[in-house]
């Protein structure tokens, strides 16, 4: 039996198509995928993401710990309470184990949300190390998580809780405040505004009722993954697994090389890696025709072939994109295979999409 | 719950197949294929002139999700493809047994249709699909 989160009946009772996701049961979509992605572009969409991995880190070597393990520097957080910061968290060979959020709570708190995929890989790594530095390392399924996405997704935020809302909705992108019970982080995974709302798992149901009767369209998982595609925004097991660097998966910006003196996790094999180049780079690419290209698809270029990552049709652009792996040193004649055609591709820097405006 | 009108002839693989005046057949995908598959985005039908198998793929549809295929009921020779449907796929899902039609064909032996499934038969088998 798949897990079900806090807010499965809400799914259930609202006629959603239920699919097994990572071990979860999750909406897919409740009857139009399409409609839902089109509410989070022009007005605010709800999506329950209470499968993702909650991890409190407390004590005084959770900065340490944080530090080591992972790529991206948690001592840019410093003196900044509220703060969150995107990294990797890596093999020793430099390959990419998940892709998580920690927030810094105040000195020797730190919240880290990682994928319900890792679930499984991350909890222990946290543990162990946690153990082997004591400190405190509090996993919290406890809690549920909610993200309110789209332009309006602030203005529904204020109604509901008021003079409460003050400080979250003071937050600029990647900030946390507290609204009550409510731990609001101005994050999220579609290139919208928005918050993910972390709250205890019994308060999650009557909330997600306030926001979808407020105006707010439920969304599973189809349309968060084609959202977050227009976003041009990387998914853990696509555009980079334990296989994948990522200065192979367009995430180099995340990995913080100074302080020099700083080892983490995998350092020492992407130092190595960066003195060579990266033999791969991540691109996106905007698809000529009507046809989905898909994951998996081979990508023809000057400099040899490439694979589709992710890929498919982008609503807000009316037509198919995708993100792909290619020769580093690819430049031009990008054409991708379809059920034995070619199409024609054009190469882009991503997002496709930000803040509901096409942007390739 | 999804339509399946009565007067259609139906395949295992959830196309509709209906018998025309001529004697050709048009063939789509039925409600409940449609409502599974999801918001169609892309529709790919075959060429007239092509000769199909039956139970050979022919055509792709293709929702956000996934790439589908639909396969030929009948064996013969595709007389038209619904073009329409490459400005509007989504006519599958908001018309699956009218506008959203995919392709005709001109059966090689009429005889083949005895072997589809009836209406009542084919409530059935999306029943025990669950």
């Amino acid at each position: 039996m798949p897990h079900q989160t806090p807010l499965y009946e809400e799914h259930a009772g609202a006629g959603a198509r239920i699919v097994d996701f990572a071990g979860w049961a999750m909406p897919l979509h409740y009857g139009s995928q399409l409609a839902e992605h089109e509410a989070v572009r022009t007005h605010a969409g709800l999506f329950d993401v209470s499968h993702m991995a909650i991890t409190d880190l407390g004590g005084e070597r959770a900065r340490d710990l944080l530090r080591w393990l992972l790529a991206n520097d948690v001592a840019k957080l410093d003196e900044r309470p509220g703060q969150a910061l995107y990294s990797c968290l890596l093999n020793e060979r430099g390959g990419v184990i998940d892709d998580l959020i920690v927030y810094y709570r105040e000195p020797g708190n730190y919240r880290v949300v990682s994928n319900a995929a890792t679930r499984d890989r991350v909890r222990p790594l946290l543990q162990e190390e946690s153990q082997r530095l004591g400190v405190t390392c509090s996993a919290r399924d406890d809690l549920a998580m909610i993200a309110a996405q789209g332009p309006r997704a602030a203005e529904l935020v204020e109604q509901l809780f008021g003079d409460q809302a003050a400080a979250a909705l003071a937050c600029k992108p990647f900030q946390a405040a507290l609204m009550g019970e409510v731990f609001a982080g101005r994050t999220g995974y579609t290139g919208e505004d928005g918050f993910e709302l972390i709250l205890p798992a019994d308060s999650a149901p009557d909330l997600w009722r306030r926001l979808v009767a407020a105006g707010a369209q439920p969304c599973g998982l189809g349309a968060r993954d084609s959202l977050r595609l227009e976003a041009g925004l990387n998914l853990n097991g696509h555009e980079m697994d334990e296989q994948t660097t990522p200065l192979e998966s367009g995430l180099g910006w995340t990995v913080a090389w100074d302080p020099a003196d700083r080892d983490f996790v995998g350092r020492a094999a992407l130092e190595a890696q960066r003195a060579q180049g990266s033999p791969w780079r991540l691109v996106g690419l905007v698809v000529e025709g009507r046809a989905p290209a898909r994951e998996g698809y081979t990508v023809h270029t000057d400099a040899g072939d490439g694979v589709i990552t992710s890929g498919g049709h982008s609503p807000t652009i009316g037509g198919p994109i995708a993100l792909a792996r290619v020769p580093a040193a690819a430049k031009d004649d990008f054409r991708v295979v379809i059920r034995k055609r070619e199409a024609t591709a054009r190469p882009v820097k991503p997002p496709f999409v930000r803040h509901g405006k096409v942007r390739v | 719950m999804s339509q399946v009108p009565e007067d259609l002839k139906y395949t295992q693989n959830h196309e509709w197949v209906r018998l025309e005046a001529d004697g050709s057949v048009t063939v789509g995908i039925t409600d409940h294929a449609q409502e599974s598959i999801g918001d169609l985005v892309f529709v790919e039908a075959p060429e007239p002139g092509t000769s199909v198998q039956a139970q050979e793929a022919c055509a792709v549809v293709e929702s956000v999700k996934a790439a589908s295929d639909v396969y030929a009921p009948i064996s013969g020779e595709v007389t038209e493809g619904n073009e329409a449907l490459a400005d509007s796929p989504e006519a599958v899902n908001s018309d699956p047994y009218g506008e959203g039609w995919i392709m005709r064909i001109q059966p090689a032996d009429a005889g083949e249709l005895d072997g589809l499934m009836d209406a009542a038969a084919y409530q059935q088998l999306v029943a025990d699909e669950g």
